[in-house]
């Protein structure tokens, strides 16, 4: 594929907010898992934001207040970032901008909060129940567009834990169609009763903080965030100065299972053999793969055959989940900007919480921080449904 | 971006595949109102297909018709399926279950939440690794879903199978989201024209205002307003008629022009 820019980025998970404190936490190995106390539920450890539920909403309609879009409005307010939007919606105009954002549940905490205040009689949930502004999919990047001065083309994507990764690809899309100049890509997930529950009634929450690739690891730890990144074609605009390059991406299907992935790992092995063939890359071409890594028995094993399957033991690996839990939806913008950051400082660093990893692993999976220059990352990403995605960032 | 329409389904009341609503939309048969019934899902395996319920069985039965006329491989077409409201009553047992004592949801009805589940039960059904992506939005869910599908068959030059398809919502936010009907459309749309191609749709967007056309009957028309998947009505009629024109859809922003010329 012709590589398409990335000139501005911002990212918040429970490590922190921007692309400095997010550095910082990764290189200091500082996790940002509590124990869940989120609703009611106690189960596990979450990566919570802390004052997301503090946090007002300026400037926009009063209805797209929601946990979802604070955290998304939380993740803009870095100034570099608003720069770089300002001046690419000044350069191209307002129009030629569009919004492409990835989210698993949108703002369905707020639809949680509305049944439990539904009137029992008539059945309506109550009036400030705003449900097109919040609950629904589409929410995130009108809300997004309207907070950043954006009139481009919109677009929500929900597939699942892989939308925030596959929504570069539609940008793409939209991009090399010519239906836009720029576009502000990435997602937001926010902590809600229906994923805490719904993980747990897999039998997915891990009692511990999330453990991906031990030999012991024994499921996820549920995060919320949100990340951007301002999408370019490569040298349109002069005055911009990209952080990175986006160099390839493959996408496909399980087309085996809901909620497992396929053992034999044939749709990841596609997806990241595609991401390589578009980039025109060999698999030692790569310095480092941020694993979709969740923390799951089944998960962690499927990828560990697919990557080995692909690079052999040749190339560094690791999940940053023990750092902000799965993020879900968000996890595929919030680990490319964690790319991004990595290829800039020039580390890699290995996965939280690994006591021992799994012997029957045979790719190279880190355990602790490895200093050396980072040029290529393959960031993966796959989710219920069967989907998969894995997207391949160069440094500059 | 001009693309090639190989294939094409309709399901909704009174419109019961796509020979049968093509009739209804030229006028040669009369819309008489009906529920739906949908084809089963014959490519799920019957554990699957107890699993997924009336919205994945629509979707499944859309996909299937429209691949079937395009006469396409099915592991060579990329997926775009977009629906507003995705499985309405799945979230709707999730969120009623989160208020009773001890909140606990079913495990396969969570699995069943996640809005590329019609998606997934497509590639697993047929057991491919195409590649497909799910969108939401809202009313403009047809329209959104269309731009994205035509300019990924032109970006990859590659088919793509789009698939609209909504359902009311039962309980609380269904009261505040209304949908009035099931309906759902399915296009499978190609770069170059085939054999038996229908016709090409050249396809542009302008962000600056927004016009749209109205499907010529008044009932069809109310169809359209109530579901967010029958917001292509409109093209559909046009695409029937078999006459070369222009069709706007309402964007988010703007406006989505499709020129329809038959081949």
């Amino acid at each position: 594929m012709k590589p398409l820019a990335i000139t501005a980025g911002t990212v918040l998970s429970a490590i922190g907010q921007g692309l400095a404190a997010t550095q910082d936490a990764l290189q200091a190995r500082r996790s940002g898992l509590t124990p869940c106390d989120f609703a009611g539920i106690t189960t596990g450890y979450v990566g919570r934001v802390p004052q997301v539920e503090n946090h007002t909403l300026e400037g926009v309609h009063p209805g797209f207040s929601c946990r979802n879009n604070q955290l998304a409005d939380m993740a803009c307010a870095q100034p570099d970032f608003l720069h770089a939007v300002a001046d690419a919606r000044q350069f191209y105009g307002p129009e030629r901008v569009a919004v492409v954002l990835g989210t698993s549940t949108s703002g369905i905490l707020s639809a949680e909060e509305a049944y439990r205040t539904s009137d029992p009689v008539t059945g309506f949930p109550p009036s400030t129940f705003d449900q097109s502004h919040t609950q629904d999919m589409f929410s995130l990047p009108r809300f997004v567009a309207a907070r950043l001065g954006l009139e481009g083309p919109l677009l929500s994507v929900s597939n699942a834990c892989a939308s925030s990764s596959r929504a570069f690809v539609d940008a793409r899309h939209w991009l090399e169609a010519g239906l836009c100049d720029a576009v502000v890509v990435g997602g937001a997930d926010s902590l809600c009763r229906m994923t805490l529950r719904g993980f747990a009634s897999l039998g997915l929450i891990s009692d511990t903080p999330t453990r991906p690739c031990d030999v012991e690891r024994s499921g996820i730890s549920v995060g919320e965030g949100a990340g951007f990144a301002l999408l370019e074609r490569e040298g349109a605009r002069p005055a911009a100065v990209p952080m990175a390059r986006w160099v390839g991406y493959g996408v496909s299907s399980d087309g085996h299972h809901m909620s497992s992935p396929d053992p034999l790992a044939r749709g990841a092995v596609a997806a990241m053999r595609e991401a390589l063939v578009r980039a025109g890359l060999e698999a030692e071409q790569i310095d480092y793969i941020n694993l979709h890594g969740t923390g799951t028995v089944v998960n962690d094993a499927m990828e560990d055959h697919a990557v080995q399957s692909l690079f052999g033991s040749a190339v560094p690996c690791s999940s940053t989940k023990g750092w902000t839990g799965h993020t879900l939806g968000a996890s595929g913008i919030i680990e490319a900007m964690f790319a991004i950051v990595m290829m800039r400082a020039g580390f890699v660093p290995g996965c939280l919480n690994v006591d021992r990893v799994d012997p029957t692993f045979k790719s190279q999976i880190l355990t602790d921080t490895l200093n050396k220059p980072v040029r290529r990352v393959m960031s993966n990403a796959f989710g219920f449904g069967g989907t998969n995605c894995s997207l391949i960032f160069e440094a500059m | 971006m001009r693309v090639v329409l190989q294939g094409v389904s309709v399901w909704g009341p009174g419109l019961s595949g796509w020979s049968h609503a093509a009739r209804v939309l030229r006028g040669q048969e009369s819309w008489e109102p009906a529920p739906v019934q949908v084809p089963p899902a014959a490519c799920l395996p019957a554990n699957e297909r107890r699993r997924c319920g009336p919205l994945t069985r629509l979707a499944i039965a859309l996909a299937d018709e429209a691949c079937a006329q395009a006469e396409v491989r099915l592991e060579d077409v990329r997926g775009v399926f977009a629906s507003s409201n995705g499985d309405g009553a799945v979230v709707d047992g999730i969120l009623s279950a989160l208020t009773t004592p001890g909140g606990e949801v079913s495990p396969t009805q969570f699995h069943n939440s996640v809005h590329n589940a019609a998606a997934g039960y497509w590639t697993i059904g047929h057991a491919i690794l195409s590649p497909v992506v799910a969108l939401g939005s809202y009313d403009w869910s047809f329209a959104q879903g269309l731009l994205k599908a035509a300019a990924e068959c032109v970006v990859e030059n590659a088919p793509v199978l789009f698939v609209a398809y909504d359902l009311p919502i039962p309980g609380p936010i269904g009261k505040v989201r209304v949908t009035r009907n099931t309906f759902g459309c399915a296009f499978v749309l190609l770069p170059q024209a085939g054999q038996n191609a229908i016709c090409t749709l050249d396809i542009t967007h302008t962000a600056k205002t927004m016009t749209y056309d109205e499907v010529s009957s008044p009932q069809l028309a109310e169809l359209a307003r109530t579901n967010p998947a029958a917001g292509g009505l409109a093209l559909l009629q046009r695409i029937a008629s078999v006459q070369a024109g222009a069709v706007h859809l309402a964007s988010q922003p703007g406006t989505i022009r499709v020129e329809v010329l038959p081949c």
